[in-house]
């Protein structure tokens, strides 16, 4: 800008940038550089740190209760992520139909992604309920005894899974049918002529198209699957028998409730080197099945 | 003729598929404001009643006295609404620089920016609480809002508009002698007014349905925010659904009522954010 003189474009410059400088620094930065360090420690919060070299890393793979949160958290990484794309991209699909109405589906559809984790999670916990919950009331109409689910532990994570399906399958289903109404009518035209039924053009058309907006949502849900937490430490603290304990779980409990802050740090940048492995897997695999249109 | 007839009843059965999934998805909610009217012995009736046998807001008047829900709910009105005014400032007015500002080192910080973005928060809230307590922030709303006013892809979707505005527009009051408070109060902000809605709306959901920081920064109930509020009311009553739905739709009607009258601006920020981000 011309005439301005340079002390004066800083300050502006500064003045602009200071608070999300501070956000950057305080928020970020910092605690990330102090949680490097603090996990080489045995610190309890209180007292000063004690320098533990590896030893946290080593009890991670080597504490029971850390493999098994690790465990856990996959169960639900790999029953979850599949399933919400599969059930958004049929949603999508669906909705991606000219139909009368579409926009009231799909406002009934998205209504579970805008409440709270904690609303939802009760909510479930009573559908979920031996002996005053409706689903299994539900159940025995047809004649089936239906399971303890939340107490019950092989069906505590399957249960936790449906609840979040519900919840989040809309938000997939919204971003995917975006991506379905980008893709040119022509394609479909041209492929009609040329005498292709419904189920070519999914497979010849729709789907790669599609490519670049399911690997952005595969890596995306599969980046907050393991956060996972709210839901699993409303519905089931954990158990039963800490069958849906996740990592998170561990980090909170451990840093907040158990002192045990050294060993949060260690487990917290395991979970940030796995979710930065498997999206670096991603960007590599992607390659090999993502379409973009050339320009 | 039986062609249109054929795609007819495909229409119908479409809807027929639709209309069940949507009793899937509005069913639960459905239950919970049922469950909220219900008293204690009709709530776990087997079988179970779809309409309350007498509507009465008994549910509603319990948990207002033994539980301050009025005050969950003021606090996360308060807390919601002052986070994300101030995130959308605090957002804007980084984007500004980093869409109109030329300096040196200017794309190595914006990157700076972008990579605290993978970082999940996990990571960041342990060595924060620490931070918070030196400085006297745990147990204060300041410690519940200061993090979210912080949002890097806020920064990110706000500097892609404000790229999009003609540079001759500033340039045109620069002449005219507008400093860049003005140029920025003036006239970028109210050309933003899409990118603020897309911001202010992911800031505002995050904000009101949080519920891991506000666990651990706030201790005493006074502080607590809707959904840390209903937690501590499951503590209390683990089986009371009638109490708990009550709490629910507390909880509920706000956001739902937010989102069902700006249900396409929700849908589209919520997308964006998704293909953007």
């Amino acid at each position: 800008m011309v005439g301005e003189s340079r002390l004066s474009k800083g300050l502006v410059i500064l003045t602009f940038l200071l608070p999300s400088l501070i956000g950057l620094i305080l928020f970020n930065i910092i605690p990330i550089i102090s949680s490097a360090f603090m996990s080489f420690t045995d610190w309890d919060m209180l007292t000063n740190p004690k320098f533990v070299g590896f030893q946290n890393y080593y009890n991670v793979f080597f504490n029971e209760n850390s493999i098994k949160s690790i465990v856990n958290t996959l169960k639900y990484v790999v029953g979850f992520t599949p399933l919400v794309i599969c059930f958004g991209l049929m949603l999508a699909i669906l909705l991606n139909i000219k139909i009368t109405g579409l926009d009231v589906y799909r406002v009934i559809f998205f209504m579970p992604v805008v409440i709270s984790w904690v609303v939802v999670s009760l909510i479930w916990i009573w559908l979920y309920s031996p002996d005053s919950g409706i689903i299994n009331y539900l159940l025995s109409l047809i004649g089936i005894n239906g399971p303890a689910w939340l107490q019950n532990e092989h069906t505590a994570m399957p249960a936790v899974i449906i609840a979040s399906l519900w919840k989040d399958v809309g938000f997939a289903a919204v971003i995917l049918l975006s991506g379905l109404q980008n893709i040119p009518d022509e394609y479909y035209e041209s492929a009609e002529i040329d005498g292709a039924n419904s189920i070519k053009k999914l497979f010849y058309i729709t789907l790669p198209c599609l490519t670049p907006i399911l690997f952005f949502l595969i890596v995306t849900s599969l980046i907050t699957s393991f956060q996972v937490f709210d839901q699993v430490f409303i519905m089931t603290k954990g158990g039963p028998f800490g069958s849906t304990r996740t990592i998170v779980q561990e980090i909170y409990e451990n840093a907040f409730q158990m002192g045990k802050v050294g060993f949060a740090c260690a487990q917290a940048w395991l979970l940030v080197v796995i979710i930065l492995v498997v999206t670096l897997v991603q960007n590599i695999l992607q390659k090999r099945w993502v379409h973009y249109e050339s320009k | 003729m039986s062609q249109n007839n054929n795609k007819r009843a495909k229409r119908i059965l479409l809807h027929i598929l639709l209309i069940l999934l949507s009793v899937l998805f509005i069913f639960p909610f459905l239950w919970m404001f049922m469950g909220a009217f219900k008293n204690d012995v009709e709530v776990i009736k087997m079988p179970p009643t779809l309409l309350p046998s007498k509507f009465s807001f008994d549910n509603f008047r319990t948990i207002s006295k033994l539980f301050p829900v009025g005050r969950f709910l003021l606090n996360s009105v308060f807390v919601a609404f002052s986070s994300t005014i101030l995130q959308l400032l605090f957002c804007a007015m980084a984007a500004y620089v980093f869409a109109k500002i030329k300096f040196t080192g200017r794309e190595v910080l914006f990157t700076l920016f972008l990579i605290t973005m993978m970082v999940p928060r996990q990571l960041t809230m342990i060595t924060l609480y620490r931070i918070f307590v030196n400085l006297h922030l745990q147990n204060s709303y300041l410690g519940l809002i200061l993090p979210s006013t912080y949002n890097a892809l806020g920064i990110f979707l706000m500097r892609q508009h404000i790229r999009t505005i003609p540079d001759s527009f500033a340039e045109a009051a620069t002449v005219d002698g507008a400093s860049h408070f003005k140029i920025f109060f003036k006239l970028i902000l109210p050309l933003c007014k899409p990118a603020l809605a897309t911001v202010g709306i992911l800031g505002f959901m995050e904000s009101w349905n949080s519920f891991l920081w506000p666990l651990i920064i706030t201790s005493s109930t006074e502080l607590a925010t809707l959904p840390l509020g209903l937690s501590k009311l499951q503590g209390r009553w683990t089986t009371a659904w009638n109490l708990l739905m009550a709490g629910n739709v507390i909880s509920t009607i706000p956001i739902l009522m937010v989102y069902l009258f700006a249900q396409k601006y929700f849908i589209k920020s919520l997308a964006h954010s998704g293909i953007k981000g």
